[in-house]
């Protein structure tokens, strides 16, 4: 099963490698992993996207909240959430193909973002699955360069993370 | 205003630390030096920062106090790391102060430089990077809470050079407040009654306890539990000694060399109460074959990871076990009517004891069970038996009845052998004239045979009992009956004269070789040498393998006896 977890840590230098190496040493995979601090800058939220039976999703939540620096774990996909994540991908975009990027962006309600006359670079947003068919829709040999945050997820509602 | 390395040592006299285990160097002599200029805190000279750590380690285990070590940075370090992981593995309380180069040398290969948060990140409870003198009596105040607390675990300070230098006011925090560590103490009510509503309806009970009820001081309550409900108990290797091995209900350790009457009543249970023990493989054997017997496990810990992690636990109880138990007995005061059918279930295990699993042959040679026999009588049972890894700790474990908890200081979890004599150094410190003894085998006794050094310049009188097979008895035991007897590199030549050597570091030596000489020479070294460190080299039947063995892979109750060879 594939589960999202949000964890609420303390802002402390060293504190990325406890949670990645807990993964790595434990043998959890880790999908895509987000960082960043919060308003209250002493803490930073983090999202993990990653897969694994119950009892495998129960010892990494026992596991995460046994890390000192650890303040609050949830696993978001037990209840109702949005999750979005965002992509850049650079692509080629001469001739016909200008125009049919440009269209293909426009059906993704994605964003061209920076313009050169062979290239464009668009910017989507949205679930991990809409990144993926945008990518899959267009001629493989067109992309230059794509680049993903990885997941990043909240609670519906008031479903509330906080200290 | 103070010096960093002077807050250092003033935070060690504030946590009331009378003796540190360490090893100098160059970004730890300001801290050497006001260590120096007081006498408050001992400190005591290893001949390897590997020691250091097992003692400080064992300072914790045989005490209720917190063990610490003290290194200098890189090799200092990097020789720490067994000795951090093997307290690791088996949560003992422990800080280890290490020095690290100036920090605005951090990062740029500096001589003796090492990432040391990140050396022992995977091996610690938790570990910290002091940045700030300002930091700096906070820290080891963090430390010392973050270690004892909750399951216990080392903790790692590790502390520039250039910051035990820098000049700050100095004042030590009373209490401790942290957001993202409160470890749970109390049990939940609820699942405590549930608890007990299940003891009451058990047929065929086992009480399996372990290190949590050591760690816990927990003995007393575990007995006075056990004697109420009547329920027979069994105990880790981690957890020998949290019940008196002496009492009629104990039925012996269980798991890989454990009694057929313990491995078949765990196995045969219609309730589990599991205590402080984490049903490790080396206890439950195979996972599918233990499953197959359908029970209903209660279990207590400290530590909710542990908690239906192998073994799926029907009433997970999250607390200390001392707290627990005494919430449990004060369920049970208001009426507890046990099932009187656990009257069968005693009939049961009495004939399984009757099996007498532990029995042996005597031989020509001196047998290895029975040196350990013969030092529990010449000590009266009350020492503190240290142990190194392999049969001979098996055999320690199983023939000396630990009736006391903290008594039985062994690595369990990480199986480390050396550590059995710096063990003995930690709990000679903690418990000053005690009857200590060494048990341990010629290849592990070499792991860390440099301390014979510092037991001499401490006087530090360990009974070393070198149960010498020639082998690595536990290597060869396994390569004779899983590899058809191709003893690959099981076998030690070239070994030293021991009592040369002990006499060349100024201890007694003496070599034991006949079964009529193991008495009078334990005797004369408990009495007569009582103030001097033995090294007691006893020449042991080299065939000689530990029994009953669940092999791996194997269900518990498919062990096997002596009796079946
Ligand atoms: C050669 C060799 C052979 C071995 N053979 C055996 C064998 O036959 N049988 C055997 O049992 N072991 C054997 N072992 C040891 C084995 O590897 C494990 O170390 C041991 O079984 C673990 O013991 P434990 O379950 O008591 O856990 P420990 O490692 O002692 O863990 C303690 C548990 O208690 C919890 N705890 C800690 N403090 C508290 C508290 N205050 N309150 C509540 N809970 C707390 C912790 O969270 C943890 O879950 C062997 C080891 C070696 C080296
Ligand atoms: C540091 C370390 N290396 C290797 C092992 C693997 N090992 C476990 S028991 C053992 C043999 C120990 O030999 P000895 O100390 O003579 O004890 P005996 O089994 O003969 O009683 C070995 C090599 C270990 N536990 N620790
Ligand atoms: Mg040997």
């Amino acid at each position: 099963m594939r589960h999202i977890i949000s964890i609420l840590i303390e802002n402390e230098s060293g504190a990325l490698s406890r949670v990645a190496g807990l993964f790595s040493a434990r043998g959890y995979n880790i999908e895509s992993l987000t960082v960043a601090p919060t308003e209250d800058p002493s803490l930073s939220r983090m999202t993990i996207l990653t897969w694994g039976s119950d009892e495998v999703l129960e010892q990494i939540t026992k596991q995460l909240n046994k890390l000192i620096d650890v303040v609050k774990v949830v696993d978001l996909s037990e209840a109702a959430h949005v999750e979005r994540e965002l992509m850049l991908i650079k692509v080629r975009a001469t001739g016909k193909d200008r125009e049919e990027m440009k269209r293909m962006a426009d059906i993704f309600r994605g964003r061209i973002i920076d313009v050169t006359e062979s290239t464009y670079v668009i910017e989507l947003t949205g679930a991990g699955s809409k990144l993926d068919s945008f990518i899959s829709g267009i001629d493989a040999g067109l992309i230059l360069e794509t680049v993903r945050t990885g997941v990043c997820g909240i609670g519906r509602g008031d479903r509330i993370l906080k200290v | 205003m103070i010096s960093g390395a002077e807050i250092v040592v003033r935070c060690l006299q504030e946590e009331k630390v009378d003796c540190v285990f360490g090893y100098p160097g160059g970004s730890v002599l300001h801290i050497y030096d006001a260590l120096f200029k007081q006498d408050q805190v001992k400190h005591i000279l290893v001949r390897h920062e590997q020691a250091a750590v097992h003692a400080a380690d064992a300072f914790s285990r045989s005490s209720q106090k917190v063990g610490v070590a003290l290194v200098t940075s890189g090799p200092g370090v990097t020789n720490t790391v067994t000795g951090i992981a093997t307290a690791y593995m088996d949560s003992i309380p422990m800080v280890v102060l290490t020095g690290q180069v100036p920090s605005f040398y951090i990062g740029q290969d500096a001589f003796q430089e090492c990432d040391t948060v990140g050396i022992t990140r995977p091996c610690v409870k938790h570990n910290f990077l002091v940045k700030d003198v300002k930091d700096l009596a906070l820290t080891i105040k963090k430390a010392f809470h973050i270690a004892a607390t909750g399951r216990p675990g080392p903790v790692v300070v590790d502390i520039p050079k250039d910051i035990t230098a820098q000049m700050c006011e100095f004042e030590y925090p009373k209490s401790i407040q942290m957001r993202s560590y409160n470890p749970v103490v109390k049990g939940h009510l609820g699942q405590i009654k549930k608890a007990v509503q299940i003891l009451q309806e058990a047929k065929r009970p086992i009480i399996y306890t372990g290190g949590g009820v050591i760690l816990s001081d927990a003995a007393q309550k575990l007995t006075e539990l056990a004697h109420k409900l009547n329920f027979p108990v069994t105990n880790t290797l981690m957890g020998l000694g949290g019940y008196p091995a002496t009492d009629k209900q104990f039925v012996g350790m269980l798991g890989m060399h454990g009694t057929f009457e313990a491995n078949n009543a765990m196995h045969y249970s219609d309730v589990i109460l599991a205590i402080g023990a984490r049903f490790d493989d080396r206890v439950i054997g195979n996972p599918e074959h233990f499953e197959e017997e359908k029970r209903k496990v209660i279990h207590i810990d400290i530590d909710p990871s542990s908690i239906s992690k192998r073994v799926k636990v029907d009433v997970p109880i999250v607390g200390n076990v001392n707290d627990v138990l005494e919430e449990i007995l004060k369920l049970m005061d208001s009426g507890f009517k046990a099932n009187p059918e656990v009257a069968n279930w005693w009939k049961q295990i009495d004939e399984w004891r009757g099996r007498d699993s532990l029995r042996y042959k005597q031989a020509e040679h001196i047998m290895p069970q029975y040196v350990i026999e013969k030092l529990y009588e010449v000590t009266g049972g009350d020492a503190f038996i240290t142990s190194d890894v392999g049969q001979h700790q098996m055999f320690a474990a199983q023939y000396y009845k630990f009736d006391k908890p903290r008594r039985w200081i062994n690595s369990g979890g990480l199986g480390t052998m050396g550590v059995g004599l710096p063990y003995g150094m930690g709990v000679l410190m903690a418990h000053p004239g005690a009857q200590v003894a060494c048990v341990t085998g010629e290849g592990s006794i070499q792991m860390c045979i440099q301390e014979l050094s510092t037991c001499k310049q401490y006087g530090f009188p360990i009974k070393i009992i070198n149960l010498n097979n020639g082998m690595l008895g536990m290597v060869r035991q396994w390569q004779e009956m899983f590899y058809s007897k191709r003893y690959s590199q099981s076998y030690v030549t070239s070994l030293p004269d021991f009592v040369k050597l002990a006499e060349a570091y100024g201890h007694v030596g003496m070599k034991i070789e006949r079964p009529e000489d193991v008495e009078p020479a334990l005797r004369k070294a408990f009495t007569e040498h009582k103030n001097d460190l033995v090294f007691m080299d006893f020449i042991i039947d080299p065939g000689a393998n530990v029994f009953p063995m669940v092999a791996a892979g194997k269900g518990l109750t498919e062990m096997i006896l002596a009796e079946d060879l």
